[in-house]
């Protein structure tokens, strides 16, 4: 599976939202309904998921599915 | 069968706590730092009385013990409940207080709580369900000439137990506080007949609490009916404080 995919994956997962929704341009409050306590645990178990560690200034920029997308290969290709 | 995990498991309001819990039907883990025996003691009692438990060293004042303990019993445990009991006192007046004994208080009191709390929560909040209980003091509303450490330990359990049950609210987590008055442990037994006098007179209910009686009251908070308290700080006294 792909970065990508696994990354829709989880949202979907901890977001409760449709597969249909998860867009590379959909935001995660405005669009998916992500409150910040969602917002936590999504970059959480991307954490876990990708055994990379995201910190907290990286995680603010990530406010659409494409950026979770960017963000995870960049670090996975570092 | 789900699990509690009661820190400070080995003697006291922890031992009781453990003992109740198991009882109740959960798996309980007690950790314990200086009395191995009395925590294989109080495991030897659940299992003789049919429950389960186990006891683990950990000093929860040492923030990375305690990551390291979750990470290492904790994977994939059911754990459904927390009862963050460990505690300490290093009592004097102000004035003679040494910072170490300050600050010993808070990080294993206060620090040690909320370590402990962050990485029980980051279970329970994948479970959508959990309770946690904090041990906190009388001393932590009223003050207590000679506690400042103490009190100011307790107090920030009170901060932290409110603040905690409104994060963790959404995800079906009950976050409240116990605040015993004067209980019989080993704690309160180094304490002066004089000083035992002078809290007997204080508390209308002219009576220590039994280690049994915050037992219970950690039960009903660990248990399914108390899914609508949380930010709650349940006093037992006997009317010290109210």
């Amino acid at each position: 599976m792909s970065v990508a995919e696994k990354v829709k994956e989880i949202i979907v997962d901890q977001l409760g939202v449709d597969a249909a929704e998860v867009n590379p341009d959909a935001k995660f409050v405005d669009d998916l309904g992500a409150d910040s306590l969602d917002l936590t645990e999504l970059i959480m178990a991307m954490e876990e998921e990708f055994g990379v560690e995201i910190s907290d200034e990286d995680a603010q920029q990530i406010q659409k599915v494409q950026d979770a997308i960017s963000f995870i290969e960049k670090k996975k290709g570092e | 069968m789900s699990t509690a995990l009661v820190t400070g498991g080995s003697r006291g309001i922890g031992a009781a706590v453990a003992k109740r819990l198991a009882a109740d039907g959960f798996d309980v883990v007690i950790t314990y730092v200086s009395k191995p025996e009395a925590a294989a003691a109080v495991v030897a009692d659940i299992a003789a009385a049919g429950g389960k438990a186990s006891a683990l060293a950990l000093d929860t004042g040492d923030a990375a013990a305690v990551t390291a303990f979750f990470a290492e019993h904790f994977k994939g445990v059911d754990l459904h409940v927390l009862v963050n009991n460990a505690g300490i006192t290093r009592d004097g007046l102000i004035m003679r207080m040494k910072d170490e004994d300050f600050a010993d208080v808070i990080r294993v009191n206060l620090v040690g709580a909320f370590t402990c709390l962050r990485e029980a929560a980051k279970i329970m909040i994948k479970r959508r369900a959990g309770r946690i209980v904090n041990i906190t003091s009388v001393v932590g509303q009223s003050g207590n000439a000679g506690q400042a450490n103490y009190a100011a330990a307790k107090a920030g359990l009170i901060g932290l137990t409110k603040s905690a049950a409104l994060e963790l609210a959404a995800r079906g987590i009950t976050v409240n506080a116990v605040a015993p008055g004067f209980v019989e442990t080993d704690m309160t037994a180094v304490l002066s007949d004089a000083v035992k006098a002078s809290f007997a007179e204080r508390i209308p209910l002219k009576r220590a609490c039994a280690p049994g009686e915050i037992a219970a009251a950690v039960s009903y908070l660990a248990s399914d009916d108390a899914g609508y308290v949380t930010g709650q700080v349940l006093g037992l006294n006997g009317g010290m404080y109210m």
